[in-house]
């Protein structure tokens, strides 16, 4: 027999999301809610497992291969089961002036695994600017921002995570 | 002479404790503008933003009031308001600071907005990775809901505005109006070809106005001072103060509100800004307003940063994000990052832009890594070339205008450092060696 996708708990907790967010929208435009129930299927479940998209699909009224198309497009929706931890490092200009391809090398090193990979606990990677180039070099954890990285500030980030 | 050093509008407030609270807002004169716009007929408050000389500040500069009086007045159809708050270009971090700092005065020009076109329903699209601005956002609106802002009635007035926080998911194309709205319907962020334009055939449909964060903060101060003396602060043609982002190789990096007058030189070595470079190191080049803006030579940095200025320099002001690279930064590294975002981001729906990008990061690298000779220089321009040709900007092949942004570097980088390009081929390596970025600060 095969698992349900959620518990009990994480059920009632999806249905009334969807339905607060089916709210929002025309009646007869239910798909538009596509990005938030993603990310609320994403919050429950760490990632967006081919059953969530086909129930996304579902309660939105619309097919699954439209669910898919979002997910895959856009780059926060995790299709694999990533680590516990998405390190995003910002690579782009500003923060590359203010050492950010240094900092990479340093996390790549530090975690032992090459941009793009992914172990039990961390999948690293180069990201698009996170709007910190004031505040360079910058990365994300998940979605929590951290900025001005230093060494010291980095290794402690990274040695204090649970 | 340097411009002078104006009294904020827009980041006035950012120091101050629970700046970002509706009691802090509205103890500092907030939602009056609110007030005096709703005393107000609805074409008379566009015809008041018209006054003001107000001009978006996402990147394109277009005329807010006259973007608004483009919206049908007949419409049987209901017409909607998009902020356009994902804030993606590389160098531009202005956005957020409203939405963590000012969210009320972001929230009041929405509201006003709404009134002047007859508007419902707002959709405020944030940029998937803006967690924490996305919290203060919505913190915010529910305030607004609980005061009377936002729900049945507006102040008490017999007018319904609903507004709701939508956040995308890590796409810089979602920034393109378009895209966003295509977004908004829960789609892919494909840019939809123009026309029609979204102020007639917007989302779902309906007649819709996108408008940026900075744009929207702007608006309750064109009816609080009055578009006159908003004007005023301004140019000719671009009315009110702006926001600029200053990052790269500068002493002091972050966002300043400055006048239409600010210069370049004032912005980089003003007292109030920049400060300088660190160690002594002089400019090479300065991006002015988001990396796809065509990048300039310290000799052109005399010039204001403001939409019409940066025209004849064959630039534009964009979405104020100024980068600033030193004499010690390797222009071939600094292009192939910028490309490389752009073949990142690319949408993928136009050829010329799908293809187009990812050839040029890796022309790019090959030049970088020393491994080019002069035909793949020349290669470099034709692929540019076939995805927007340059000067004059604006004259893209793709259906949206990120295949401009990704080209425009590529263009503005050869026709100014291309001795630079050169010498990378003809030493066959990085001049800089394994330091293409300076060396300075923490990670050097």
């Amino acid at each position: 027999m095969n698992t349900p996708l959620f518990t009990p708990d994480e059920q009632k907790k999806f249905d009334a999301e969807i339905a607060e967010l089916l709210s929002h929208y025309p009646a007869d435009r239910k798909s538009a809610a596509m990005l938030p129930a993603l990310r609320a299927l994403q919050a429950i479940k760490g990632w967006c497992p081919p059953e969530g998209l086909a129930l996304v699909a579902e309660r939105l009224g619309t097919t699954r291969e439209r669910a898919y198309e979002v997910a895959s497009f856009y780059v926060m929706y995790h299709l694999k089961k990533p680590g516990k931890y998405t390190v995003d490092v910002c690579t782009n200009l500003s923060c590359s002036l203010w050492g950010a391809e240094k900092m990479l090398a340093y996390l790549e090193q530090k975690l032992g695994l090459k941009a793009g990979e992914a172990n039990e606990r961390f999948f690293l990677r180069e990201t698009e600017c996170l709007a910190s180039c004031g505040t360079a070099p910058c990365l994300q954890i998940n979605e929590d921002h951290h900025e001005s990285l230093t060494r010291a500030k980095l290794d402690a980030l990274i040695d204090k995570l649970p | 002479m340097a411009a002078p050093v104006i009294e904020p509008l827009i980041s006035k407030y950012w120091g101050s404790p629970q700046s970002w609270t509706l009691d802090a807002y509205r103890k500092r004169g907030g939602y009056e503008g609110l007030k005096k716009a709703l005393e107000m007929a609805p074409a008379a408050v566009i015809d008041e933003v018209k006054k003001s000389n107000l001009r978006g500040r996402g990147g394109a500069g277009f005329p807010t009031g006259l973007k608004w009086s483009f919206v049908p007045k007949d419409s049987p159809k209901p017409k909607y308001l998009a902020v356009n708050g994902d804030e993606s270009e590389p160098g531009t971090f202005k956005d957020r600071y409203i939405l963590e700092l000012d969210p009320h005065m972001m929230l009041e020009g929405i509201a006003i907005a709404a009134w002047a076109l007859g508007v419902h329903t707002c959709y405020v699209y944030l940029r998937g990775e803006f967690k924490f601005p996305a919290e203060r956002c919505q913190a915010a609106i529910d305030e607004a809901y609980k005061a009377g802002i936002f729900g049945k009635k507006v102040l008490g007035k017999d007018f319904e505005l609903n507004c709701y926080l939508v956040r995308g998911a890590g796409a810089y194309i979602c920034g393109e109006e378009t895209a966003l709205l295509e977004s908004l319907e829960g789609k892919k962020g494909w840019p939809r070809l123009k026309p029609p334009f979204p102020a007639v055939v917007g989302l779902f449909g309906c007649p819709t106005v996108v408008n940026n964060v900075e744009t929207l903060a702007s608006v309750p101060h064109v009816f609080a001072m009055g578009p006159e003396k908003y004007a005023k602060l301004g140019t000719d043609k671009s009315g009110g103060t702006r926001l600029v982002c200053l990052s790269g190789t500068v002493n002091r990096p972050g966002v300043y509100e400055c006048s239409m007058h600010t210069t370049f030189n004032d912005l980089i070595f003003g007292d109030a800004y920049g400060r300088g470079l660190p160690n002594g190191r002089k400019v090479k080049a300065v991006i002015p307003g988001g990396s796809s803006a065509p990048v300039l030579s310290p000799h052109e940095l005399g010039t204001a940063m403001e939409f019409e200025a940066l025209k004849p320099l064959q630039s534009m002001a964009g979405s104020g994000g100024v980068i600033v690279m030193d004499d010690r930064t390797c222009m071939v590294r600094s292009l192939w990052r910028v490309a490389r975002f752009y073949a990142e981001e690319s949408c993928g729906q136009c050829t010329p832009c799908r293809e187009g990008t990812p050839w040029q990061t890796r022309l790019l690298r090959k030049i970088e890594e020393g491994r080019a000779d002069m035909e793949d220089l020349e290669l470099l321009s034709n692929v540019a070339t076939s995805i927007a040709p340059y000067p004059p900007i604006g004259l893209g092949n793709t259906i949206c205008a990120l295949g401009d942004a990704a080209a425009l570097p590529t263009h503005s980088f050869l026709m100014r450092f291309r001795a630079e390009f050169e010498a990378h081929i003809h030493e066959k390596r990085c001049p800089f060696g394994d330091k293409p970025w300076g060396e300075f600060g923490e990670w050097s």
